[in-house]
């Protein structure tokens, strides 16, 4: 197969299949879902974010008119249902048993005939706590005599979950001792929330008679939902059908199976009814899946004159109460070990140790890719605070650094091979966008003034598309994806995949890639996913890997069609196939190209009395699997100007500048939605987002009133640009692109901020940069973010 | 409690329970599962629909409170198979990517355009402002809504309005 990707006509801007519902408000969201007879189930959460349960009594509950049942973790032991296994093969409660260890655990499920009537009966259940000591803090996790909140395992005697390495130590530690200069920074990449704006829910309907259970669920990852639940639930798996509908946002969200999951179905399985439960917004963000909490020290090496030698990591990871962070097996820490980001350094090393606290779990979510955002975010910081510390200008010494074209393929110190790339190239373009010698000018003016202006630069590397299966499952699958394709006899088409969409619009763009090899137009193919009896297997959508994965097994099941369709078309024209030659989406003879055929009469040919030769069966279907060879890499600059006011510590961003490199583009107009999505999440991370609590556990961030989104008015207008190096080992060249963003914007943000503050002689402050954080900066105080936000 | 309501121009009368919100009786008694339930605050804007002549956060406004008047969904917005400009701009210049928020953004824009026909980025910013969207980054919401501006001819009318006393 060609890597060399050719200009295809069926790529380019094109308004989206989807819309045509979504406008008129009929997309199918899992809360829109009715089925007769459907009961409503709502969970009972723990008000204590470390409590031993002494008692709960249902009685009340169950005696309420409209309560169809009652489900306690007593009843769930029973099952055997109590607990279930983590992505990081971990344990995590469904229901409460022993103890509640974070606020907001789930401790019993309602099941009654409406919404509010189950609510009513969440009042009625009594639960006797006895309070027990809180680890809210991860930095005290490890201290002596701190409460043990996982007792539950056999010989737990502390809150430490694993360490982990990655890097030459012994090079790094040469390399840091023969260095110039060695600068070091504390920094929190703080706990966040991807709370998309559709909550997490479930319909779930067990089948007494034919033993089928199918879930219309918000999941990202319908088959590994499917043999997860298979696993759990100890159904068989072909008697298990997972439908995502239309889901509304997902970043990561929506990857994991969630306790409200597995009661919906035992609340179904139990009334022989159908069982919605869709959380609300404070359960969504106090109880699912949240990101980062990566408490980081970094160290950089360099000479006098600015040449980046070497890199350190140490990271105290906070992963809650349960470890529940989503990512392939071989890799505790995600990604994160690709931290020497998109420089030509000699070494590196970074170490993680990850710890328990009475926090909910997850971690990898938000759109991080893995661990990635932590990552870049840490190298981007250290670059600019080395800048500072060797007064050169942030630019200069990213350019003086940057990996040049030639490396590629290239291979970090911690051994990712990052496929191709034209580093300098993208960050002269965005420096020409911004104008950035004249901005330089205009701060200098301005703090003359007494104005404080900033301007931030990032420069990430993404590594995307997990991943070759050798090194890459998730609970032990491999992370492949697979794509159907069945050609009627009119020559239109239906693909199926294993991916699922969460606003991306895989609609269109799956329909342009099989347009594109086949020669047909994206309105004759029609893309299912999100149904597990409709599609293959695969591992879902998430770390941006739909395109590269999900895409490539698209193009190859179409490239096996266009291969029979070769076999029939040489019947057809009676030549021999090596005789044939696809060029402008038809088969044509050498040397003779007016005698072509194209799809649409070679399938028909393919189901007609045509004898066909041997190699085809009639038809053309074709079905493809993905093994990646690679994770691809695609990689940004991006500016960010803003505005401080020293007074109040209000910042305000006024230019975001962004060029991004994905690869062959097959829908430039979703290419630039997903970056724009991105930039604004960086906005919120970088300004306005933490999920902090307080000394007791207490959740500080468990309403949109508390944790704050950005709007329309934080949000400049983007100025975007792209370059386009393609990645030489996918199928069309493609990388992915829906994280690049989120990954690369919050740094540029933050760098903005403290260059602008660097009069003030402020060289850190954590995320989210609130008013009250940079007027506190100001003074010279630092504040701790992630504890209480003041 | 018994109240009569006119949803997209048609009444429905029946019973409630008087704590019902709006957006679960849209959603769950009358089927109208366009507006959506995103954060129970009034924060995020996703069930935003018209109550009488102005855009509402259904979420925090009981069914009670709607008796005797009238109430637009996204359900309303196409008349006679055509789609108002509105709908038609978010489509054409991807103002919308999972379509969550989207109704909710869209009736606050199809007001916006009634009262200010010509509304400038920072106007159109101002005005769907109580509003999120976790997909766009707002920018494509900005050019959709100037997209039906300008398709409109900047009279602002080209969509369906409803005039006190029109035909129910």
């Amino acid at each position: 197969m060609t890597a060399a990707p050719e200009r295809n006509g069926a790529y380019g801007p094109m308004r989206r299949k989807e819309d045509a519902r979504f406008v008129r408000g009929r997309g199918t969201f899992v809360d829109d879902i009715q089925l007769p007879g459907m009961l409503h189930g709502a969970i009972l959460r723990s008000p204590m974010a470390h409590a031993r349960i002494v008692a709960v009594d249902t009685t009340a509950a169950e005696a309420h008119p409209r309560v169809e049942a009652v489900i306690t973790g007593q009843a769930l032991t029973e099952l055997g249902l109590a607990w279930m296994p983590t992505i990081s093969r971990d344990a995590q409660s469904v229901l409460a048993t022993d103890k509640v260890r974070f606020q907001g655990q789930e401790v019993a499920f309602v099941v009654a005939h409406d919404r509010y009537s189950a609510r009513d009966a969440l009042e009625l259940i009594q639960v006797e706590y006895e309070a027990l000591p809180v680890v809210a803090d991860a930095q005290r996790a490890l201290e002596a005599g701190a409460p043990v909140i996982r007792d539950d395992l056999p010989g737990k005697a502390s809150n430490h979950i694993f360490d982990w390495e990655a890097g030459d130590k012994t090079a790094t530690d040469a390399v840091f001792a023969a260095a110039d200069v060695v600068v070091g920074q504390d920094m929190l990449y703080p706990r966040s929330h991807p709370a998309p704006l559709e909550t997490c829910g479930i319909v779930a309907d067990a089948d007494p008679v034919s033993g089928r259970l199918t879930l219309w669920s918000t999941s990202q990852a319908p088959h590994a939902h499917r043999t997860v639940y298979a696993l759990v639930v100890g159904l068989p798996e072909h008697k298990i059908r997972v439908v995502s509908p239309d889901i509304g946002g997902g970043f990561g969200n929506k990857a994991p199976i969630y306790p409200g999951y597995i009661c919906a179905i035992v609340g179904s399985m139990k009334t022989g009814r159908p069982v919605k439960w869709v959380e609300d917004r404070s359960e969504n963000l106090m109880s699912t899946a949240f990101a980062r909490d990566y408490h980081m020290h970094g160290e950089i090496a360099a000479t006098a004159d600015g040449k980046v030698l070497g890199l350190r990591a140490r990271v105290l990871a906070d992963h809650g109460a349960f470890n529940a962070t989503a990512q392939p097996t071989k890799f505790p820490a995600g990604f994160f070990h690709i931290f020497t980001g998109s420089y030509d350094l000699r070494a590196a090393h970074c170490e993680v140790t990850a710890v328990y606290t009475n926090k909910a779990p997850g971690g990898v979510a938000y759109s991080c890719s893995f661990r990635i955002t932590e990552a870049v975010y840490l190298v981007e910081r250290m670059m600019d605070i080395l800048a500072r510390e060797l007064g050169m200008d942030p630019a200069e010494l990213r350019m003086k650094n940057l990996l040049r074209p030639e490396q590629f393929p290239y291979t970090c110190p911690t051994g990712w091979q990052y496929d191709s790339g034209d580093y300098p190239r993208a960050l002269a373009m965005a420096m020409d966008i911004a104008g950035y010698d004249e901005l330089r000018r205009e701060q200098a003016a301005k703090r003359e003034r007494g104005e404080y202006m900033g301007i931030g630069i990032s420069f990430f590397t993404e590594g995307v598309g997990a991943g070759p299966r050798a090194h890459m499952d998730i609970l032990g699958l491999g992370m492949a994806d697979g794509a159907s394709l069945r050609v009627h006899p009119t020559g239109t088409a239906v693909l199926g995949v294993s991916c699922q969409t969460q606003g991306q619009g895989h609609e269109t763009t799956f329909a342009q890639i099989v347009a594109g090899e086949l020669g047909i137009s994206p309105d004759d193919v029609e893309v299912v996913h999100g149904d597990t009896d409709r599609t293959p297997f695969g591992l879902g959508t998430y770390g941006s890997r739909s395109t590269p994965v999900s895409g490539a097994a698209t193009a190859m099941a179409a490239r096996k069609v266009r291969e029979r369709a070769r076999i029939v078309a040489s019947a057809m024209l009676e030549v021999s196939p090596d005789d044939l030659e696809w060029a402008d989406g038809k088969w044509r003879v050498r040397g003779d190209p007016e005698k072509a055929t194209g799809i649409a009469e070679i399938a028909m040919a393919a189901h007609s009395s045509l004898e066909l030769p041997a190699g085809v069966e009639g038809h053309l279907d074709s079905e493809a699997v993905y093994n990646p060879p690679n994770l691809t890499f695609p990689f940004g600059a991006y500016i960010c100007v803003t505005d401080v006011d020293p007074g109040t510590g209000q910042v305000t961003v006024r230019r975001f500048i962004a060029v991004d490199d994905c690869g062959v583009q097959i829908n430039p107009m979703i290419v630039e939605g997903q970056v724009h999505r991105g930039l604004a999440d960086g906005v919120g991370m970088a300004l306005m987002q933490v999920i902090a609590f307080d000394a007791d556990g207490n959740c500080l961030g468990g309403s949109f009133m508390d944790y704050l989104l950005p709007t329309s008015v934080e949000c400049p207008s983007w100025e975007l640009g792209e370059t386009v190096t393609p990645s030489p080992h996918h199928p069309i060249g493609a990388k992915g692109i829906g994280e690049s963003a989120t990954v690369g914007s919050p740094p540029a943000i933050v760098n903005s901020v403290m260059d602008a503050l660097a009069p003030f002689g402020v060289r850190h402050a954590d995320m989210p940069l609130t008013p009250a954080n940079v007027w506190s900066a100001i003074q010279g105080r630092r504040l701790r973010t992630d504890l209480a936000v003041t | 409690m018994q109240i009569t309501i006119t949803v997209n121009g048609s009444a429905f009368t029946g019973e409630v329970e008087p704590r019902l919100l709006l957006i679960h009786f849209l959603r769950d008694q009358l089927g109208l599962t366009g507006s959506h339930w995103g954060c129970d605050t009034s924060n995020c804007g996703a069930c935003v629909v018209w109550l009488d002549e102005t855009p509402v956060k259904s979420c925090t406004v009981l069914t009670a409170m709607t008796d005797g008047r009238r109430v637009l969904t996204v359900e309303g917005m196409e008349r006679d198979g055509r789609l108002d400009p509105v709908q038609e701009g978010f489509a054409r210049c991807h103002g919308l990517q999972c379509g969550f928020c989207t109704p909710g953004m869209m009736l606050t824009a199809r007001w916006l355009l009634d009262h200010n026909p010509d509304p400038s980025p920072e106007e159109i910013r101002e005005a769907l402002s109580g509003q999120v969207c976790r997909c766009t980054g707002y920018e494509n919401i900005v050019r959709s809504v100037r997209w039906a501006a300008q398709q409109q001819g900047g009279d602002g009318r080209g969509g369906h309005r409803l005039a006190p006393g029109e035909a129910q």
